[in-house]
């Protein structure tokens, strides 16, 4: 896999979000404004391409079996970092985030990553992929932002478009919108790619850090009954 | 009292975790299908809630607080949650064998949840007391139990149902969420006018 393929596939064959199913609880939360979105988008860009290549540079270092505290301190190292810089320099951005900031910790994107690609590849593969992933997962954002904020506010970045202002569809911007659209969108990506990608398990299953918090028990527990 | 009614009121119903805050959602899709796995989830998680909040209190007050480490929080509390997440499986697993056999395949998952980490700090950001934020800890896992357990009957419906292709699996499952979570929508305003 050449350098571009390896970057292109974050936005659109394994988009994180509409096709792999991960971080969905910044994606809904965040969403209800494009600025929001971009902001968040950015955040978690940084941490992951921070995290990825840390964990890459050290993945001869770390052993095995207590890789995923130290995967989990790095990475809450870096959201720390991307907290004071966001506090400092962009306040109304940390006002509008509030709580899902810090929450960056537990996105299952950047575990994930870390998890499936950074700790079996080379620093500058490691470093493409996240960039990858970062921009698939702030396009996906982004697109239900737009979506939420123009129906349901009227607005785009803010500015005021002329006859949906006056007819604004105000459940969008609420979180059963969210749902909706979340739901809508992913809809549309399974019809696009003919259901090929089309991820039938979802949850425990499905989840690529499934194995890290012990996915075998939960598909036990669904075997066995 | 009164405050304490409001807080707990307003975690179960007008600030639900799930259907409000979008907290927990991995779990609200992931083990949502079966009612008795949903009961363990959620019970799982009001009891990691109220003991992460019972040690993450006391660490950001009279630990970081006073030594200027207050930007530590997210490090600190993550950690003290894996920690105390491991912590309460082994004690489970050896002296109540059967209640980690009904919460102790959930308890993995927890570490990672958003909704735990997402409480401790909201209960320091809301500047709330040691009893307060138990009560509000204790009121957002009631929320996630409720939302669960109902979301559980949306879904075992939703099994016979006819659905278009593109939209089985997850879609349908997030518009139904959308419509739960309208349905919570009612509850904005009744617990201000409660004691109004």
């Amino acid at each position: 896999m050449n350098k571009l393929q390896n970057f292109s596939k974050g936005i659109i064959s394994e988009n994180p979000v509409l096709v792999l199913i991960l971080g969905t609880c910044p994606t809904l939360a965040v969403s209800t404004s494009v600025s929001s979105a971009l902001g968040m988008g950015a955040a978690a860009t940084i941490v992951l391409l921070c995290s990825n290549i840390v964990i890459s540079a050290l993945r001869n270092v770390i052993p095995d079996k207590v890789r995923i505290p130290c995967y989990i301190v790095l990475i809450a190292g870096f959201v720390t970092m991307v907290q004071m810089l966001v506090k400092a320099f962009a306040p109304a951005l940390d006002e509008s985030l509030g709580i899902y900031l810090p929450l960056i910790v537990v996105n299952c994107i950047i575990l994930g990553r870390a998890e499936m690609y950074a700790n079996k590849n080379k620093v500058i593969d490691s470093a493409i992929d996240a960039l990858g992933m970062g921009a698939g997962f702030t396009f996906a954002l982004l697109l239900m932002a737009t979506i939420r904020e123009v129906l349901g506010n009227g607005t785009f970045m803010g500015i005021e478009i002329p006859w949906l202002v006056d007819n604004k569809i105000s459940i969008m911007t609420m979180a059963p919108g969210g749902f909706l659209v979340f739901g809508i969108l992913i809809a549309v990506v399974n019809k696009i790619s003919g259901g090929k990608n089309a991820k039938k398990t979802f949850g425990c299953s499905g989840c690529p850090s499934a194995e890290i918090c012990g996915k075998t028990s939960c598909d036990e527990k669904e075997a066995a009954k | 009292m009164k405050e304490f009614i409001i807080i707990m009121l307003s975690a179960v119903f007008i600030n639900n975790y799930v259907l409000s805050r979008f907290l927990g959602i991995c779990p609200f899709l992931g083990v949502s299908k079966k009612l008795g796995q949903a009961t363990g989830m959620s019970l799982a998680v009001i009891f990691v809630m109220l003991m992460a909040t019972a040690v993450t209190w006391p660490i950001q007050m009279y630990l970081l607080n006073p030594n200027n480490l207050g930007y530590l929080q997210t490090i600190v509390f993550i950690l003290v949650i894996a920690a105390l997440v491991q912590l309460v499986e082994i004690i489970l697993k050896r002296y109540l064998p059967s209640m980690h056999k009904s919460l102790g395949v959930y308890l993995p998952l927890i570490t990672t949840n958003c909704a735990v980490l997402g409480v401790t700090i909201l209960n320091i950001d809301e500047g709330y007391t040691f009893a307060e934020s138990m009560v509000n800890s204790l009121g957002s896992g009631l929320g996630f139990f409720l939302a669960m357990v109902m979301f559980a009957g949306v879904r075992s419906k939703l099994e016979g149902a006819d659905i278009p292709k593109a939209f089985q699996g997850l879609p349908i499952t997030l518009v139904a969420a959308s419509i739960t979570s309208l349905s919570f929508l009612g509850f904005s305003g009744v617990v201000e006018n409660l004691f109004a």
